[in-house]
């Protein structure tokens, strides 16, 4: 291993390393403010908003994000939607990983005990007020885990919107890869910021997680 | 709450019944759970609804505040048709506002975990803009107070027995002083050395003319607390009267052997 050539080419790694973590952070951002609204959406009595939740779930799960990225950044100026790489990427990355928040925020929300809402009800609080005084403070506290695991999943998936040339870890380890012909060098240094990255994130969901459930 | 001593037997008749059901039948998909309920309850009065397990005692006392929805037949509140047909928005204001006077206690509890014993009681006043909020705590105060449990307003649900748990549920369903009160079960969940002091929360409630319902497998609370009791069997309500005739003297056949059952066990 070139211990040399990784000391002289870390520092870039490492910002590339920031613009994953922008890219991630923005994209889990917009994943949760699609994930929010479908899940309300996909659990309301009213079908007109009941089935677009649905059909935006099973669309961006059941195919792949690669696909989706391509679709919105190479077939998006056909259509008249002109976006950069990082914008494409946030974009894309973010739509995608709302589906899969979009199950975790719904799951955590349904497994509040069905008395919760008719405690609610029967003093005479309308559906509104019960979700957001009763049932969300009580649901918040089981999504941290698995809208972490999501969150996880997007910040390793990332590495995707290297194929739409965004300069993040991945894109950045190819292009030193065919300046240095050093892959094994390259990809292990992508791979550790990688874990770093997913350490500490990882680390702060945990942190969040024990504060919402130590709450009381 | 120091109202005259209500006469013996409890019978107001000048008053007209606050809860009228006419014909109650409810379906679950194909099964037939209540069959045809007529029923009168009287302001002030305490009915006791008995009956085998499955006998559509919890299904009847949720249809009265609509958590359940009727098949066909009438409810009424307060001179109020609890199930009219309305659009779907005018629907759940006519129950919101309906609901606020129909205080309910369950089986287990349903305390908001999140709450503290406080905000338990004061959530439904404050958010329903029925008192403000230094009003609403004075209140619950007394309510937590009046269940034994002033010094437990800080706790959360968690840190509370059962007992304690149903007491502040009880406070709670009470905060919207509602003129109606509908207890379903709220001894069983329990230890048995906890039911005493939920079921004297219950006899205050009865002293002070409270209007309620009560649900229970408990047969000697029902005979001592209740004015009127309710025999139900099979969707149909079989046999009532006051305690001690239908307890003591029962007539129809299938009282008395749900009568002989569970007093032989
Ligand atoms: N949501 C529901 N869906 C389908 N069936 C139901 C539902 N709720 C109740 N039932 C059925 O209706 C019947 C009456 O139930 P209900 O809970 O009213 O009886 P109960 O007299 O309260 O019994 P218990 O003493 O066990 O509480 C039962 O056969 C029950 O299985
Ligand atoms: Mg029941």
């Amino acid at each position: 291993m070139d211990i040399e050539l990784i000391g002289r080419v870390w520092i870039y790694f490492a910002e590339a390393a920031l613009v994953t973590v922008q890219i991630s952070v923005l994209a889990i951002l917009l994943g949760l403010c699609l994930g929010f609204v479908a899940a309300l959406g996909s659990l309301s009595v009213n079908a007109a908003l009941r089935w677009p939740s649905r059909a935006y779930v099973s669309v961006f799960r059941g195919t792949p994000a690669l696909i989706q990225l391509f679709l919105l950044y190479f077939g998006g100026p056909q259509v008249g939607i002109h976006l950069d790489p990082m914008e494409a990427g946030i974009i894309g990355l973010g739509i995608n990983i709302g589906a899969y928040m979009c199950e975790s925020i719904r799951g955590a929300i349904i497994s509040v005990d069905k008395g919760q809402t008719e405690a609610g009800r029967c003093m005479g609080l309308g559906h509104f007020q019960v979700m957001n005084k009763i049932i969300l403070p009580q649901a918040a506290r089981m999504m941290v885990r698995p809208l972490g695991v999501n969150s996880i999943a997007l910040i390793k998936g990332s590495a995707i919107v290297s194929t739409i040339s965004v300069l993040e870890l991945s894109y950045t380890a190819h292009r030193y890869i065919s300046s240095t012909y050093k892959p094994f060098e390259m990809f292990f240094l992508a791979s550790i910021f990688y874990i770093v990255i997913v350490t500490i994130f990882s680390y702060g969901v945990g942190k969040i997680d024990r504060r919402v459930s130590l709450e009381n | 709450m120091l109202n005259a001593a209500p006469p013996a037997t409890g019978r107001f008749d000048m008053s007209d019944p606050i809860v009228k059901i006419r014909g109650l039948k409810k379906n679950f998909g194909a099964l037939q759970v209540l069959k045809g309920i007529d029923m009168d309850i009287e302001p002030g009065h305490i009915v006791a609804l008995i009956g085998a397990s499955g006998s559509g005692k919890s299904t009847l006392l949720r249809t009265v505040n609509q958590l359940e929805d009727v098949t066909d037949g009438e409810i009424w509140f307060d001179g109020d048709l609890v199930n009219k047909k309305l659009p779907h928005r005018a629907r759940e204001k006519h129950l919101n506002l309906l609901r606020q006077n129909i205080g309910m206690v369950f089986q287990h509890f349903n305390l908001f975990p999140h709450l503290t014993a406080m905000e338990n009681v004061t959530l439904a006043p404050i958010m329903l803009g029925r008192m403000n909020k230094a009003k609403a705590i004075e209140h619950a105060q007394q309510l937590l107070d009046k269940v034994g449990l002033d010094d437990r307003a800080e706790y959360y649900p968690s840190q509370l027995s059962g007992g304690q748990k149903q007491r502040v549920a009880i406070a709670r369903s009470l905060a919207m002083k509602p003129k109606l009160m509908l207890f379903d079960e709220v001894t069983s969940a329990l230890d048995p050395e906890l039911v005493g002091e939920v079921n004297r929360v219950m006899k205050q409630l009865a002293k002070e003319h409270m209007t309620m319902v009560i649900v229970t497998h408990d047969l000697r609370f029902a005979e001592d607390v209740s004015d009127h009791v309710v025999f139900m069997a099979d969707g149909y309500v079989v046999e009532a009267g006051p305690p001690e005739q239908l307890f003591r003297n029962p007539q129809k056949p299938k009282t008395k052997s749900f009568l002989h059952q569970v007093f032989d066990e």
